[in-house]
C-alpha cells in the first residue's frame, strides 16, 4: 500500500513537473503566440507549440536514456541514485551561483524552436529535474515485481521496463508541459493580449534552481529509505 | 546582482502597446565639449508637464576625461528583452552605454534614479582595441547575444588598417566578449545598423573612414565620392552579410538606418547625407522582394536651395546652394511618420510613410539653417540646424538638437557656437509645430546631441511580438 502510494505521488510530480516546466515562459509558450501573430494565422500557433514540445520530448529522452543503461549495465542501482540525486542538487546549486543565460541559445534561430527548445530544457536543467523521480519509480517498480521470478529472464524484463518507464515518464512530463503551455498561450492569444507576457511573466530563476535542489534532496532521502 | 521579480515596465511586447504606455518624465541628452579639450557629459532634462523644472536641465554629469566627443548611445536593455529565446527578461532598463567615437572610450551611465544619474562603469580604449581590434564606437542596440556595438574604425593609429564592425557587450558585466562578424562579405566600412528580431535580419550603413571625418568633411573626398554609399543585409544569427547594395556613388554618406518598428513587416529606411551630382539629399526605403532577395529604392529627395556665395562658409561657396544635409531620421512606433533632419537647409520633415513606397510630406518647420537663421517661435534664435531627432513613444512629441559633430558645425556653421534642444509637437492628422515653450540652452562650451528618453523612444526598443 505503501509503495503504491508512493507510485502515485511521483507520477503526479511527472505531472506538475511538466505543468510547472509549460507555465514557464522561458520554456518557450509566448513564441508560439508570437509565431501566430508574425504569420498571421492561427495554425502556426499549435505548430510552434508542438516543435516546442518535441524538443523538450527529445531533451528529456537525451537525459533519462543514459540513466537507464547505466541501470543496465553497472547494476548499482543505488549508487546511481545518490549519484543522480547529486547531480541534481549541484545543478540546483549552479544556477544559484550563476543564474546568466547561456548565450548559446540566443544564437538559435528564431524560427528553430524545436532545436531551440531541446536546448534550453538541457540548459536550464529541466530535463534533469525528472532524473530522481524517474529512478524512483524504477525503483519501486522493482521492488514491486514478483519475487519469484529470478534469473535473466527477470533482469531482461526489468531492463525494458525501464526503458518503457523512461520513455512514459517523458511523454506524460511533456503532454503536461505541452497542454499546460497551450492553455496560456491560447488565453494569450484569443483573450488576454500580448500585455499578459510582460505582466505575468514572473522570475522563476531561484525557484527553478531550489526546484532542483528540491527534487535533488528528495531523490537522496528515497535512496536511503 | 538581485534581479526583479517581473520584467521592467518599460518593456513592451509590441509597438502598438509602447506607444500605450505612460509618457515620458525625463530626457537624457549627450553634451559633448566644444572641442577636445573640453568635458563631455549626460544632461538629464525634465519632461513632467505639471513640474516646476519642465523643459529644464535639471542634473548634469560631466566625465573627467576630455576629447572623447560622445555622439550616440543607447540603453543596456530594452523591450528585445521580452523575446524567452534571449534570456534576459530581468534585465533591468536602467544603464546608458555612452561612446566616445574620438577616444574609443565607452561610458556606462546609471540612470535609475534620473536625478542622481552617475557614473558606473569606464571601459578604456585599450580595452576596446585589445578585444576587438576596432575603434571608434558608434551605436548601441540591445539584442539577443548582449549589447551590440558599432564601430567607425578598424586597427592602427587612424582607425584604417582593417575594417571596422560591430563588436558584443555582456549586458550585465559589460565586459567586451568580442567581434560580431564572422564573414562581413564587402563591409569595409560602418555606422549605423538595426534589425529585426523575429526576422532575424540586420541592416548596417556606412560614413566614412575616421580620417574622412575626424577633423571636418573632407571635400576632395566627398566630390570624388570616397564616403559611404552602400547598405549591407546581415543573416543576424549566423553574424554573416548576405547581400551589399550600393546605392550608387553619388549617394555619400548612408547613414541612419530606420526598419519598421512591426516586426511583421520587411522594409525599412535609409537616409543619404547628399547627392553629389545635384546637392539633393535623399531617402531609400529599402526591403525584401518576394524572391527573399533585398532590394532599394530612392523615395524622397530634398532639393538643395540656392543661395549667394557671400552668405555661405567657405566650404559651400563654389556651389552656390545650401545642401540640406539629410543628418539623422527617426520613424514614429506605429510606422506612420518618418522625421528627417535637413541639417544645412534649417528644416525638420514630417512624412506619412503609411506607404514606404510614397512617402508625402506632412509636415514642416524651419529653425536655424545655413544663411537663413531662422528664428525659433519664442523669437530666439536657434544654432545650427535642426539635427539629432527623437520622437516620443506615441508619437505626439518630437525633440531634436542641432549640433552634428565638432569640426563639421566649425566648418558648416563657422561663425555659431552653442547646443540647444527644442520640441515640436504634433498634429492629430500628422503636421509639426515647435512648442514656444520648450528651448533649452546648453551650458556654455557644450554641443547638444543625441537624445534618449526615459523609458525608450523611437530608435533603442526593438519588439519582437507584432503590433494587434
Amino acid at each position: 500500500m505503501m509503495e503504491y502510494t508512493s507510485l502515485t505521488a511521483l507520477w503526479w510530480a511527472v505531472i506538475f513537473s511538466g505543468v510547472y516546466h509549460g507555465l514557464n515562459p522561458g520554456m518557450g509558450w509566448p513564441l508560439a503566440v508570437s509565431a501566430a501573430l508574425m504569420e498571421q494565422k492561427f495554425s502556426a500557433l499549435p505548430k510552434a507549440l508542438l516543435l516546442l514540445a518535441v524538443g523538450h520530448l527529445v531533451a528529456m529522452i537525451a537525459i533519462l536514456a543514459p540513466f537507464t543503461m547505466m541501470i543496465w549495465l553497472i547494476e548499482k542501482e543505488y549508487q546511481i541514485r545518490i549519484g543522480a540525486s547529486l547531480i541534481v542538487i549541484g545543478m540546483g546549486i549552479y544556477l544559484l551561483i550563476n543564474p546568466k543565460h547561456p548565450r548559446y541559445l540566443a544564437r538559435v534561430h528564431p524560427a528553430k524552436l524545436g532545436l531551440w527548445s531541446f536546448l534550453s530544457a538541457l540548459a536550464h536543467g529541466a530535463a534533469l529535474m525528472l532524473v530522481p523521480i524517474y529512478l524512483g519509480i524504477c525503483e519501486i517498480a522493482e521492488n514491486t515485481s514478483n519475487p519469484m521470478e529470478i534469473g535473466h529472464a527477470a533482469a531482461q524484463n526489468l531492463m525494458s521496463n525501464d526503458l518503457s518507464t523512461a520513455l512514459l515518464v517523458s511523454f506524460v512530463h511533456t503532454i503536461s508541459m505541452g497542454f499546460s503551455g497551450a492553455v496560456l498561450a491560447l488565453f494569450v492569444y484569443w483573450w488576454l493580449g500580448l500585455k499578459f507576457i510582460s505582466k505575468a511573466w514572473f522570475n522563476l530563476d531561484k525557484i527553478w534552481a531550489l526546484s532542483l535542489i528540491l527534487v535533488g534532496a528528495f531523490g537522496l532521502y528515497f535512496s536511503a529509505h | 546582482m538581485n534581479k526583479p521579480m517581473k520584467p521592467d515596465p518599460t518593456f513592451h511586447a509590441s509597438p502598438k502597446l509602447a506607444m500605450q504606455a505612460p509618457v515620458e518624465n525625463f530626457a537624457f541628452t549627450i553634451m559633448l565639449g566644444k572641442d577636445a579639450s573640453q568635458h563631455d557629459g549626460l544632461a538629464v532634462i525634465d519632461l513632467r508637464k505639471d513640474s516646476q523644472t519642465y523643459g529644464e536641465i535639471v542634473h548634469q554629469v560631466m566625465v573627467p576625461t576630455t576629447g572623447d566627443e560622445f555622439h550616440h548611445f543607447g540603453w543596456n536593455a530594452c523591450s528585445s528583452s521580452l523575446s524567452p529565446l534571449s534570456g534576459h527578461a530581468f534585465l533591468e532598463r536602467r544603464y546608458l552605454i555612452v561612446p566616445g567615437i574620438r577616444s574609443s572610450r565607452i561610458y556606462i551611465f546609471d540612470v535609475k534614479e534620473p536625478l542622481e544619474a552617475k557614473i558606473h562603469k569606464v571601459i578604456e580604449p585599450e580595452e576596446v582595441f585589445a578585444k576587438t581590434g576596432y575603434s571608434r564606437p558608434h551605436t548601441i542596440h540591445c539584442g539577443p547575444e548582449g549589447i551590440y556595438v558599432s564601430t567607425l574604425g578598424g586597427s592602427g593609429e587612424d582607425g584604417t588598417e582593417s575594417p571596422p564592425g560591430i563588436f558584443i557587450m555582456d549586458c550585465e558585466t559589460f565586459d567586451i566578449i568580442g567581434r560580431y562578424e564572422m564573414d562581413r562579405g564587402q563591409q569595409d566600412k560602418h555606422y549605423d545598423f538595426w534589425w529585426n528580431l523575429p526576422q532575424d535580419y540586420m541592416v548596417s550603413s556606412e560614413w566614412g573612414l575616421p580620417p574622412q571625418f575626424e577633423n571636418g568633411v573632407v571635400p576632395e573626398d566627398l566630390l570624388s565620392n570616397k564616403y559611404g554609399h552602400s547598405i549591407h543585409f546581415w543573416d543576424l544569427r549566423a553574424r554573416k552579410n548576405i547581400q551589399t547594395i550600393d546605392l550608387g556613388e553619388n549617394y555619400q554618406m548612408a547613414l541612419e538606418i530606420r526598419p519598421a518598428h512591426d516586426p511583421t513587416k520587411s522594409y525599412g529606411f535609409c537616409g543619404v547625407v547628399v547627392d553629389t551630382t545635384n546637392l539633393q539629399g535623399a531617402i531609400f526605403t529599402w526591403w525584401r522582394g518576394d524572391d527573399g532577395t533585398w532590394q532599394a529604392k530612392k523615395v524622397i529627395t530634398i532639393d538643395p536651395r540656392p543661395e549667394d556665395p557671400e552668405n555661405l562658409p567657405d566650404l559651400l561657396k563654389g556651389f552656390s546652394a545650401v545642401p540640406p544635409l539629410v543628418t539623422d531620421i527617426d520613424l514614429s512606433l506605429d510606422d506612420k511618420y518618418l522625421y528627417v533632419a535637413c541639417w544645412g537647409l534649417g528644416e525638420m520633415h514630417q512624412y506619412d510613410v503609411s506607404d514606404p513606397f510614397n512617402p508625402v510630406l506632412a509636415g514642416k518647420v524651419e529653425l536655424g539653417g545655413i544663411a537663413r537663421e531662422t528664428n525659433h517661435p519664442n523669437g530666439k534664435e536657434f544654432l545650427y540646424g535642426p539635427q539629432m531627432v527623437e520622437v516620443s513613444r506615441d508619437g505626439k512629441r518630437v525633440y531634436w538638437t542641432n549640433s552634428l559633430y565638432s569640426t563639421w558645425d566649425d566648418q558648416f556653421y563657422p561663425h555659431q557656437e552653442g547646443g540647444q534642444m527644442v520640441m515640436a509637437n504634433v498634429g492629430e492628422n500628422g503636421g509639426l509645430t515647435l512648442d514656444p515653450n520648450f528651448y533649452i540652452n546648453f551650458p556654455e562650451n557644450t554641443r547638444a546631441h543625441q537624445i534618449r528618453l526615459e523609458g525608450g523612444d523611437c530608435s533603442t526598443d526593438s519588439f519582437c511580438y507584432p503590433s494587434v
